[in-house]
């Protein structure tokens, strides 16, 4: 197969505006792969399928990713006046690194027998924005695994023929992949002797209240 | 109220009018609870008479989020949930995660474990593809004989696993770079000698079977599955090959040392439910190839690489995918590595929930019995479609 910039190269002269990265892997797999704007990824995905040169037209895994917010503490020296006197003071900044949810899409070629060839797209944030344009209409194979998506990751794929749950329940209202998942509290009392499920049962059930001694 | 006023109510002209002839559609839940569905999965159906006009598969019953549990676990505390997924195949699932991770971590397997699992995978695919063929024969009717004959033959597998693993079914056999011990004594000779006497048990299920008046009658020009469409759907594994498309991850990627072995794919012509079971009898065939070679072959040496960290393991980040042809079709995992002792993203790509996408496509226009059939023949099993 061609390498993963010659494709780009000839995504970019096929698809005008199509804006392509190539995300690098450092693991030793070394499958790196190609991160498509979500206006284009419809356009993109039938350019790889239907290229005589590529012929991706097995679409093999699908599957969500989440990444939540991240914050990290950055130390950087600064020069400040103190006491009218200049100095090296600490300061800690936060550095806030917003969300996504990202759809991984593994493609091979049946014909030509090679791969893979690793689409991704990106949602804007991890709350509101969440649609991605859905690739079931170019195969047809990610119809459950974008349903999959849909259930646990909450992604919204716009242009899915049946968007539905698919392994949880309809009136189910979370979505139990993402990292900041917490398990509904239907905590039942069983009469036990480890003291973590004891603390977690007195925190939820009415504490009897102590017998007074009879007279 | 008087006799004739009653007697307006009948139709007694002695022909249908088109009040009585009209079909209502008939809605028909097949499963969660029916023996025909391998488990418990559930189909919604529309019947038009008898005829199919809608078919929606429901799942989610036997859903514990495997995935979501692998991501809170170490990489190795992973390998023994992996035999849950897909129950009939435990050592290609140990397999197929441990190629995984092998990519990611970027190990090296010793030679005498490629061959042990060459092996294994291969004893996986016999039994499996024996079972699924007794219950297709179940499915249509012949009820017990066909499939005591499998799980006969079966059980000699299992029992050669066992003496392995110390497991039937759950073997948890396999490890990141290597296996987890060698082969017990007098194990080699145990298993040529089964291999051995496989080739007279299929001599006598085809006998029986393949020119079977009822089972042609059963499965031939029933659930046709165009070969365009089981491309574009991802349908893989022996679903694909009884479509006439020749793609054998075995042959494709030659991931572990199948490039050393001489074996032919089998393909179809029709694509339709014979195609699916005459595909795997002769797999069958071809799998004994290549462990009368392997079985001879097999080299003394370490099982497992002498570097391979089991605790404590933490590959660096990144991510990885890898895949075998499981008995089912493609069996993937996608692990993202953050470089902590647990896989940031822990991903199984199941071929059975993945054959099943055109499994409304295949059913239109038959009737229920052909259903049971159809289903049958894509072979699935339910802890790996709702894992």
């Amino acid at each position: 197969m061609e390498t993963l910039e010659e494709i780009k190269a000839r995504i970019e002269a096929a698809v005008s505006g199509a804006q392509l990265e190539i995300l690098a892997n450092d693991s030793p797999s070394g499958q790196r792969s190609l991160l498509v704007d979500d206006n284009h990824a419809l356009t993109v995905a039938m350019f790889l399928r239907n290229d005589p040169g590529l012929q991706l037209d097995y679409c093999s895994n699908v599957t969500g990713v989440d990444w939540p917010d991240k914050v990290e503490k950055i130390k950087t020296k600064v020069k400040k006046v103190v006491d009218g006197a200049e100095q090296e003071v600490e300061e800690t900044i936060e550095k806030r690194t917003p969300g996504f949810l990202e759809a991984v899409y593994h493609l091979y070629s049946m014909s030509l027998k090679h791969g893979p060839a690793i689409l991704r797209l990106r949602t804007e944030n991890r709350t509101d924005k969440v649609h991605l344009p859905s690739l079931t209409p170019v195969w047809r194979g990610a119809e459950f695994q974008e349903r999959e998506i849909f259930d646990l990751y909450g992604i919204v794929f716009d242009g899915h023929p049946d968007l539905r749950r698919i392994l949880m329940w309809d009136g189910f209202k979370d979505h139990p992949m993402r990292k900041d998942y917490v398990e509904p509290d239907d905590y039942e009392y069983e009469p036990t002797p480890h003291a973590e499920v004891l603390e977690k049962a007195r925190a939820h059930l009415p504490q009897p209240q102590p017998k007074e001694a009879s007279a | 109220m008087s006799a004739t006023d009653l007697a307006a109510n009948y139709n007694t002209t002695g022909k249908p009018d088109s009040a009585d002839i009209q079909s209502d559609v008939l809605e028909v839940a097949m499963g969660p609870h029916h023996p025909s569905t391998h488990g418990v999965f559930r189909m919604d159906v529309a019947l038009e008479g008898e005829r199919i006009i809608k078919l929606k598969p429901v799942f989610g019953y036997l859903h514990r989020n495997h995935e979501k549990i692998a991501e809170n676990t170490s990489y190795l505390a992973s390998m023994p949930y992996t035999d849950r997924l897909d129950y009939f195949c435990s050592m290609t699932n140990n397999w197929a995660y441990a190629l995984s991770v092998e990519n990611l971590a970027g190990l090296q397997v010793p030679e005498r474990a490629e061959y042990i699992r060459v092996i294994t995978a291969e004893l996986t695919r016999l039994l499996n593809h024996t079972c699924l063929v007794g219950f297709l024969l179940q499915d249509m009717g012949a009820l017990g004989t066909p499939l005591m004959y499998a799980f006969r033959e079966r059980e000699k597998i299992l029992d050669l696993f066992e003496a392995l693993s110390g497991s039937r079914m759950m073997c948890n056999y396999m490890r990141f770079g290597g296996c987890r011990c060698d082969l017990p004594a007098g194990w080699l000779e145990q298993a040529k000698l089964v291999v051995a006497n496989y080739p007279r048990f299929l001599d006598e299920f085809e006998r029986l079977l393949s020119e079977n008046e009822i089972l042609i009658a059963r499965t031939q020009g029933v659930g046709v599955l165009p070969r365009e469409l089981a491309v574009n759907a991802s349908v893989t594994g022996p679903m694909l090959r009884a479509c006439g498309v020749n793609y054998d991850i075995r042959k494709v990627d030659n991931y572990g040392i199948y490039d050393r072995f001489e074996f032919r794919v089998p393909l179809g012509d029709h694509g339709d439910v014979f195609d699916r079971y005459m595909i795997r009898v002769l797999e069958m065939r071809e799998s004994l190839k290549i462990l009368n070679k392997a079985l001879a072959e097999i080299p003394d040496g370490p099982v497992i690489d002498p570097k391979a960290k089991l605790r404590g393991f933490r590959p660096k980040a990144g991510e990885a995918y890898g895949r075998i042809e499981a008995p089912k079709g493609e069996l993937g995992f996608y692990l993202i590595s953050d470089g902590g002792p647990n896989p940031y993203r822990y991903r199984v790509r199941p071929p059975s929930l993945i054959n099943l996408t055109i499994l409304e496509d295949m059913c239109l226009g038959h009737t229920v019995a052909d259903v049971v059939v159809i289903l049958g023949s894509v072979d699935i099993v339910l802890g790996e479609v709702d894992r």
